[in-house]
């Protein structure tokens, strides 16, 4: 129901014919991310390494090999949590860029809670207390940035960035000095064991942590295209004047779209630590967040579009910290395509829409 | 009227001739063939309602636009005036109707603007010549007051001095009364006349034929797109004032007696006792920077009763429209829907009751571009049963619904989940239409519902608005359009500057009552 | 606690506070050139960063920090030149074109290091230091305030001089009618993109230069994502700002004094974490934002590409 069409950078409505659509949407697609594939290697053959060697690296152990694709799959749990919760907000209009604080934050009280949590009670319980606990203080992160945008009109992105560096300095005191674990030598938060962790899928190595990413994505995307909550929420993000014409309490649903995103990107964090990890490290911040940003762009913020390319991240994720071992290409290559994937989708649209512009003059 | 002076007295050679200029836009044709000159010494008045062109003569005069046909003449040589400071190097200044001030920036530094970006503003050069050009024009002017301080009239002033300052020969004054004081329409008038004197040529563009009378040497009259009537000074000198009132009415509104529709039309005429449906009292809302408020409203509408509210456009009508639906709150006064008051009631809650807005703006603000026709529909009433179940959509009976509607009122589209954007104008107006007589309407408030669409779909929905009326709805009908009002309202009332200066029956007299209070004479 | 008074505190305080408020006051400063025009400049971080890597570079190879600033500048414009193409030439979003600007120039100077530097992470020499006589006699303050690197004494005279361009000359005004009503400047005749570009660029210039202190001299090295918010902290100061440079020079002082607080410490031998220190800063932007964010003028036309003409 309820199809949208337009450019994510855009907000437009191109015009064609009903056959050529998909073509047209694929090319605006797959061309931004071949794209920066192509730049990337460049910039990988200018620093002196093979670029079809990395990335039939990258393929090969973040796709085809057995343990490869599992990590990858196990990666994806996080990260689905994280594009939910973004496009969440982006759908409503909200810049929500303390993703990656609001993750952290929950990561640190889930790996806080959940190994006290265990020691008295059974562990599928421990598990959603502190699931739960966790995201709540991630929705309570957003409370001031969500307020001062609802009600005094503030930039959400200076705020929202100002807390997600307040939160990672936060995590970081709560790791380094309240729940330190006394009994190793790593400042880390005390390790939950493995077999009170969430379950791994059958045999595999594979976090069940997918699963519920992927119920989390899913459910997000039901929410926005057939509820009326969410067709609300879309109607603040596409026209806030409409927006207001129709009834709608703005400052309300803004404050509710914060808690919203807020909450699920915190649930991205609780499930990594409660799946994966374990515990948390000092200093530990594998900032997903911000590579997440161009893949919800990439999927016109759809639910189901989103999967394709968290999965498509997450390979090159995976691969990448692979390659980053042996073949001394750091993992912030990622982040360096993710960015040039974002700016040339941004481009591309705009060329669209321009062309879309002089065919209907 | 004005007496002539010296320089009047042998006609000039035009600074600016306009030459079969023709300027279309989609749908619409904003001038046609408009054969203008423009003199020295000479105020000519620019005269017509909305929709007469008369901005985007101006547009093209200052180099905003291009014109499609036709030629411009400056100095007798055809010269396209390419950019706004083209225009101003070939000496024409506008003065636009909203002051193009930067709010920020005092008097000083807002007529500065424009100088060579590293130089010091010459403050002090500044100051003698303004206090020159002032003093001699009889006004004063605080050069260090900051520009969003000043009264509208001061800021006319100070773009006016700017044109000066810049040498211009020609001087276009765009609707600059709209906002000003009587006293300061006083001192307008004065200050053109002194510029004439001094052998300016002043372009005044108006609605008002009182400032057209008093101001003016030379009157254009402009209706749709063409010059229907140039009064010359001779003219102008040589026949009596009611005369030429008369004159002028009839070319702008057309003759007093003669209407041919005015035997097809058969206004209600509601007795006095007849409750009203909806009631409004002395509404007020403040002045911003670009809309003139209102200032105390008050009209009864009965059931069944087409109430037009004429007037030209940005003089409160729109704002009229959003303080009864709930989109803006008035500052004091009443608003009854049988008998019910509403002021304090929310947007929504009002609809419920069965008050209903049909915005001009209907991409901007009546719907959501990018969203399927179906849910368009549904906008007002998003988690209303039984189109949402719990909060969940039930798209089976939000398609039904959809395609019900769009059989019901003819809209044409390629399907029900077709973005609402990508329909033609009279479409998209068909489905507010659709969405607002949705289920207990009771009174319905139309603005420029036929602006922009093509003559079948305007006949169409002006039928609809005389079906809603006779189904005992009350119904309040904004338009810019007079023959559009005079076709089917029973009565018509006139807003000017926010204030209703008039309510008249639609009577056979209707066309010249309603055209005298829209250019500011008694009815 | 009586060692928070100490000299040796309060001397490395002030000291430290300098040198962390500079890339503060040169982000800020560039920023609020950007937001004046009309330009709501996210990429400034990418500026920063682009700007520490090619000063670092340039300091490095050349063995003279002042083409180390030199290239840090051109850093910065070099990311600026591609907002200015394609934000306010052709009027993309000025917000997805930020984020991406950021991140793709982290990463690339984070590439970049990794493999010209990864193994040796060169240092530079300790920066010459300009003495300010009589004034850096001044017990504590004065060999605190008065015994930086010359470009320190130039960067808090770029405040004035900018208050000078802003409030006395013609191009000041034009920044002003950009952002505020950039129709009315068209309409005197002046060309608004070339305006706006006009900051954009100057706004990397300088936070291409703050990046390179930061890089040059506040840490003798270049480390990925060393810039870490310092652009985004300019972002707030110029916000508060209110159009006035001399505020942006206050704002930095005291976050500069906020993010000295760590090293400042440790010197005293006074023992609070490192980590509670750091929030200190940010806490202090939220306190701000939070107090006078409502009041943050920011100019109408913000973040609006401009289209002459627009019916």
């Amino acid at each position: 129901m309820s199809s949208e069409t337009g450019s994510a950078t855009q907000g437009q409505m191109p015009l064609k014919k009903p056959g050529s659509a998909i073509a047209h949407r694929l090319v605006l697609t797959i061309g931004p991310i071949l794209i920066a594939l192509i730049l990337g290697g460049l910039i990988l053959l200018a620093l002196g390494v093979d670029p079809i060697k990395y990335y039939g690296y990258v393929i090969q152990r973040g796709l085809l090999s057995p343990t490869g694709i599992q990590q990858t799959l196990t990666r994806m749990a996080p990260l689905l949590f994280l594009a939910a919760g973004l496009i969440v907000a982006f759908r409503a209009g909200v810049w929500n860029l303390g993703a990656d604080g609001q993750f952290l934050l929950a990561a640190v009280i889930a790996a806080a809670s959940a190994p006290y949590l265990a020691d008295f009670m059974p562990s599928w319980l421990a598990v959603i207390i502190a699931f739960v606990l966790s995201t709540a203080i991630a929705v309570i992160w957003s409370l001031v940035p969500a307020l001062l945008r609802a009600y005094q009109g503030v930039n959400e992105i200076i705020t929202t960035l100002m807390m997600t560096f307040l939160g990672v300095s936060l995590a970081n005191v709560l790791v380094k000095l309240v729940f330190l674990d006394p009994s190793t030598t790593v400042p880390q938060t005390r390790t939950l064991p493995v077999a009170d962790r969430l379950p791994r899928l059958f045999d595999t190595t594979i976090s069940s942590g997918l699963i519920f990413g992927l119920i989390a994505i899913v459910a997000v995307h039901l929410m926005m295209t057939r509820t009326a909550f969410g067709l609300k929420l879309r109607i603040v993000g596409a026209n806030t004047r409409a927006a207001v014409h129709s009834g709608l309490s703005v400052p309300h649903l803004t404050v509710a779209v914060f808690a919203l995103s807020a909450g699920l990107c915190g649930m991205a964090g609780a499930i990594d630590i409660l799946g994966v990890q374990g515990n948390v490290r000092a200093d530990w911040n594998p900032a997903y967040g911000l590579t997440v940003i161009p893949m919800v762009f990439l999927a016109r913020f759809n639910g189901f579009a989103s999967i394709a390319f968290v999965l498509l991240l997450s390979v090159l994720s995976i691969g990448g910290e692979s390659a980053a071992r042996r073949l001394g290409v750091p993992t912030v290559f990622t982040l360096l395509l993710v960015a040039i994937v974002l700016i040339v989708l941004a481009i591309a649209e705009y060329i669209d829409h321009r062309h879309n512009q002089a065919a209907k003059a | 009227m004005v007496p002539p002076s010296a320089s009047n007295q042998a006609e000039q050679p035009a600074i600016i001739s306009l030459e079969g200029v023709t300027k279309r836009f989609p749908g619409v044709i904003a001038n046609d063939s408009v054969n203008l000159e423009i003199r020295p010494g000479e105020v000519h008045v620019l005269l017509g309602e909305n929709g007469a062109g008369k901005s985007t003569l101006i547009g093209m005069l200052s180099g905003l636009q291009q014109p499609d046909a036709g030629r411009i003449l400056i100095d007798g040589k055809p010269t396209p005036i390419l950019s706004p400071r083209h225009a101003l190097s070939l000496g024409i200044g506008t003065v636009f109707q909203h002051a193009m001030l930067v709010p920020g920036l005092t008097v000083a530094e807002n007529l500065l603007l424009g100088e060579p970006w590293w130089r010091l503003p010459k403050k002090e050069a500044l100051r003698e010549k303004v206090t020159a050009l002032a003093d001699s024009l009889g006004v004063r002017i605080d050069l260090d007051a900051v520009a969003s301080q000043l009264s509208l009239g001061e800021q006319q002033f100070v773009e006016i001095l700017r044109a000066l300052l810049r040498d211009s020969r020609v001087l276009i004054l765009d609707e600059s009364t709209s906002m000003l004081t009587p006293s300061g329409v006083e001192e307008l008038g004065a200050l053109m006349r002194r510029l004439v004197e001094r052998g300016l040529a002043i372009v005044f563009i108006t609605h008002k034929l009182r400032e057209a009378a008093a101001f003016g040497d030379r009157i254009s009259v402009l209706k749709l797109g063409r010059k229907v009537s140039e009064i010359s000074p001779e003219r102008f000198r040589s026949v009596g004032e009611d005369e030429l009132i008369g004159e002028i009415v009839e070319a702008m509104f057309g003759k007093q007696h003669d209407d041919p529709d005015a035997a097809n039309r058969n206004p209600n005429i509601f007795p006095v006792e007849t409750p009203a449906i909806l009631s409004v009292d002395n509404l007020t809302l403040a002045p911003s920077a670009t809309t003139p408020g209102l200032a105390g409203i008050s009209f009864e509408l009965r059931p069944g009763e087409l109430l037009g509210i004429a007037g030209i456009d940005g003089n409160g009508q729109k704002q009229l429209a959003e303080v009864l639906a709930g989109q803006e709150k008035a500052q004091s006064g009443r608003i009854l829907l049988e008998n019910q008051p509403i002021e304090m009631l929310s947007v929504g809650e009002r609809r419920d009751l069965g008050l209903r807005y049909l915005t001009d703006d209907r991409l901007g603000e009546g719907t959501v571009g990018t969203f399927a026709v179906s849910v368009n529909f549904l906008l007002k009433q998003i988690d209303h049963p039984p189109f949402w179940k719990k909060g969940i959509e039930q798209s089976g009976l939000i398609e039904r619904h959809a395609v019900r509607l769009m059989s019901e009122y003819d809209v044409r589209a390629p399907g029900s989940q077709t973005p609402v954007g990508r329909l033609s104008g009279g479409n998209i107006q068909k489905v507010l239409l659709a969405r607002e007589l949705a289920g207990g309407a009771k009174v319905v408030i139309f603005n420029k519902p036929t602006y922009g669409l093509d003559l079948a779909n305007t006949l169409a929905i002006r039928q609809r608005i005389l079906d809603i009326a006779a189904e005992g709805k009350g119904v309040l009908l904004i338009s810019t359009d007079l023959e559009e009002l005079l076709g089917i309202c029973d009565r018509i009332a006139v807003m000017d500057a926010g204030k209703l200066t008039g309510i008249v029956d639609n009577s056979p007299t209707a066309r010249t009552d309603v055209g005298r209070l829209m250019i500011g004479l008694a009815a | 606690m009586s060692d928070l008074f100490s000299d040796v505190f309060l001397g490395a305080l002030f000291f430290g506070a300098i040198t962390a408020a500079i890339p503060l006051l040169l982000a800020g400063l560039g920023e609020q050139m950007s937001e004046k025009a009309g330009v709501l400049n996210i990429g400034i971080e990418g500026m920063m960063i682009a700007g520490a890597y090619a000063g670092f570079l340039g300091a490095y190879y050349s063995e003279s920090l002042w083409l180390g600033f030199a290239t840090g500048a051109f850093g910065g414009i070099v990311v600026a030149s591609i907002m200015v193409l394609l934000c306010v030439r052709f009027g993309l979003n000025q917000i997805v074109i930020g984020i991406g600007l950021t991140l793709g120039f982290e990463g690339l100077t984070a590439l970049l290091h990794h493999f010209q530097f990864s193994r040796t992470y060169p240092r530079l020499p300790a920066a010459d230091v300009t003495v300010v006589p009589y004034l850096s006699d001044i017990p504590i303050l004065g060999p605190a305030l008065f015994k930086h690197h010359l470009v320190v004494y130039l960067a808090v005279l770029l405040v004035f001089v900018l208050a000078f361009v802003y409030r006395r000359m013609q191009l000041g005004l034009n920044l002003q009618a950009a952002g505020d009503k950039p129709a009315a400047l068209d309409v005197a005749g002046v060309d608004v993109v070339r305006t706006r570009a006009f900051a954009v660029f100057t706004t990397g210039a300088l936070a291409g230069l703050g990046g390179a202190y930061l890089a040059n001299i506040g840490a003798g090295i270049f480390v990925p994502f060393i810039t870490n918010g310092a652009g985004f902290l300019g972002i707030v100061l110029a916000m508060l700002a209110r159009g006035r440079p001399f505020w942006v020079l206050c704002g930095a002082l005291l976050f500069g004094v906020c993010l000295s607080l760590t090293t400042a410490l440790q010197v005293a031998g006074i023992n609070i974490p490192t980590d509670v220190i750091q929030m200190i800063p940010f806490l202090a932007v939220m306190a701000m934002l939070i107090m006078f964010g409502r009041k943050s003028s920011l100019p109408a036309a913000l973040g609006i590409p401009y289209e002459r003409g627009a019916r």
